[in-house]
């Protein structure tokens, strides 16, 4: 008994140590569990680290990503053929909603659209029946999420 | 002049699969025949006005296969299965032919299927299995497989105009309920039913395709991107996997309660067995 606690002791301080280290360096992003949506809007960054508008825009049309290009038309990339149309289009979002606004959207749009088609990107609990291999997961990581909302922000009219 | 600017237009947006939208008002006439591709939703798809066939938003390439059975692909197929009519297979030394006197005579049941039968619901595929293991004492054929698809491709075109009418009330309506609850529950990773994109969405583009209502008037059918006869279940379980939803067993009872439920929706539209998609 003695022992385990003198263990349970140690490990812990080192967790500690560790979780320090971490948010100096790089932090751990928001669990998809604890982000804090108000009103569908999340003002914190999910990582600390500021989103990367190019990769975002890879985000936005790679069909193993986001593919936000299967349901947005996108007038600033009109050299990928197949914009859908089940969502309305992309020009001027950033005109429209705030960055807190745009991160709560793709965060979990669901939060803003009630009865929305439109998938939650962070979000890894709830699902009815996923697949296995998506079990657990979020669509997108926290810093490609805060890479599309960087690139959103950019599409001004 | 007017041409040239729409088509430049469009190219401009980007959106090109527009372009080769098929044309409002295009008529499915086979043989002389035409068939019914929109039809006034019945009471029971109440969320909907119009009930219409997938062949509507097909390309003009797509829709043109199906025109004629000379060109589509779905009739080599359908000729397999004629040859099997008469195939001898089994302890029983029986083949189909030596039962049923003709194809031809099952002209109209494709049109109530799934039913229910002493309390169970009953595909085409499960009366197919049951001659072969209860009449022939033969192998059951696998629900998606090619001889079961070709053979219920074959006994589906002798209704082929005949406008679908399938029962959902006494009996059936149990399996009915459970089908449409299955249609509108959301699943997968994606977090979808089947309703968010063939009830809400059907004539928008999701990427490059036109999305349907799902109607399944026409199974199997015959897929360009596979090549060969697909079931309706193979289809469903298809959709699924693509909302990263772990699909139910084909042959299974949920998707038989689906099949029932989706065969109602499209009550009215003619049976296009074995139709071309892409
Ligand atoms: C399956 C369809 C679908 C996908 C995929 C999708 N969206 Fe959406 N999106 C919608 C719909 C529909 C709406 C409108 C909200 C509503 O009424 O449901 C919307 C709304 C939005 C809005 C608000 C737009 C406005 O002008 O009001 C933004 C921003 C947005 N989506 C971004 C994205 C991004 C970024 C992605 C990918 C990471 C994405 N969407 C993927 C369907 C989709
Ligand atoms: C993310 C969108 C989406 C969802 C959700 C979805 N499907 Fe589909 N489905 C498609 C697309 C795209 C096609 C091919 C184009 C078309 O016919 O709509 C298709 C085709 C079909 C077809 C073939 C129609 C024909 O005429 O050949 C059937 C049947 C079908 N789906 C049934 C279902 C069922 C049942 C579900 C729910 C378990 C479902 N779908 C969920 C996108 C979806």
């Amino acid at each position: 008994m003695q022992c385990l606690g003198g263990r349970m002791k140690l490990f812990s301080i080192t967790a500690v140590v560790a979780g320090l280290l971490a948010s100096a360096a790089f932090a751990e992003p928001v669990a998809p569990s604890v982000v804090k949506y108000e009103d569908g809007v999340v003002m914190a960054s999910l990582t600390g680290v500021a989103g990367d508008p190019v990769n975002g825009r890879n985000v936005f049309k790679n069909r193993k990503q986001g593919n936000c290009l299967a349901c947005h038309v996108n007038a600033e990339m009109l050299e990928e053929s197949f914009h859908g149309e089940v969502g309305p289009e992309m020009a001027g979002v950033a005109d429209r909603w705030s960055v807190g606004e745009l991160r709560g959207i793709v965060s979990n749009s669901k939060m803003m659209f009630e009865g929305t088609i439109m998938p939650a990107f962070y979000r890894d609990t709830g699902f009815d029946r996923p697949l296995e291999k998506f079990s657990g997961k979020t669509i997108l990581t926290a810093q490609q999420v805060e890479d599309v909302v960087a690139y959103l922000q950019t599409l001004k009219e | 002049m007017m041409m040239t600017k729409t088509v430049l237009a469009a190219a401009c947006l980007g959106v090109f699969a527009l372009t080769v939208h098929a044309e409002e008002g295009a008529k499915l006439i086979i043989d002389g025949e035409e068939l019914t591709i929109r039809a006034s939703a019945p009471a029971h798809a109440e969320n909907i006005d119009e009930v219409s066939s997938g062949w509507i938003y097909r390309s003009k390439e797509t829709q043109s296969l199906q025109l004629d059975d000379f060109d589509n692909p779905a009739f080599v197929f359908v000729d397999q299965a004629i040859d099997e009519w008469d195939k001898v297979d089994g302890s029983e030394g029986k083949a189909c032919s030596s039962c049923h006197e003709s194809v031809e005579d099952f002209a109209g049941l494709r049109t109530t299927l799934p039913r229910v039968d002493d309390g169970k619901l009953v595909s085409l595929e499960n009366l197919v299995n049951e001659c072969r293991t209860e009449r022939m004492g033969a192998e059951p054929w696998k629900w998606s497989k090619g001889k079961m698809t070709s053979m219920t491709a074959l006994i589906g075109v002798q209704s082929r105009g005949m406008p679908v009418n399938v029962a959902i009330d006494g009996d059936a309506a149990p399996f009915w309920d459970k089908g449409k609850e299955l249609y509108y529950t959301r699943v997968g990773q994606l977090d979808m039913a089947c309703s968010n994109c063939h009830e809400d969405n059907y004539d928008t583009m999701i990427r490059a395709d036109h999305l349907s209502q799902g109607q399944i008037n026409g199974f199997p059918t015959y897929r360009l991107k596979n090549a060969k006869l697909n079931s309706s279940h193979a289809r469903f379980k298809g959709c699924m996997s693509n909302i990263r939803a772990e699909p139910y067993k084909e042959g299974g009872p949920e998707f038989q309660a689906l099949e029932l439920y989706l065969a109602s929706r499209g009550q009215g539209l003619s049976v296009e067995t074995p139709s071309v998609r892409n």
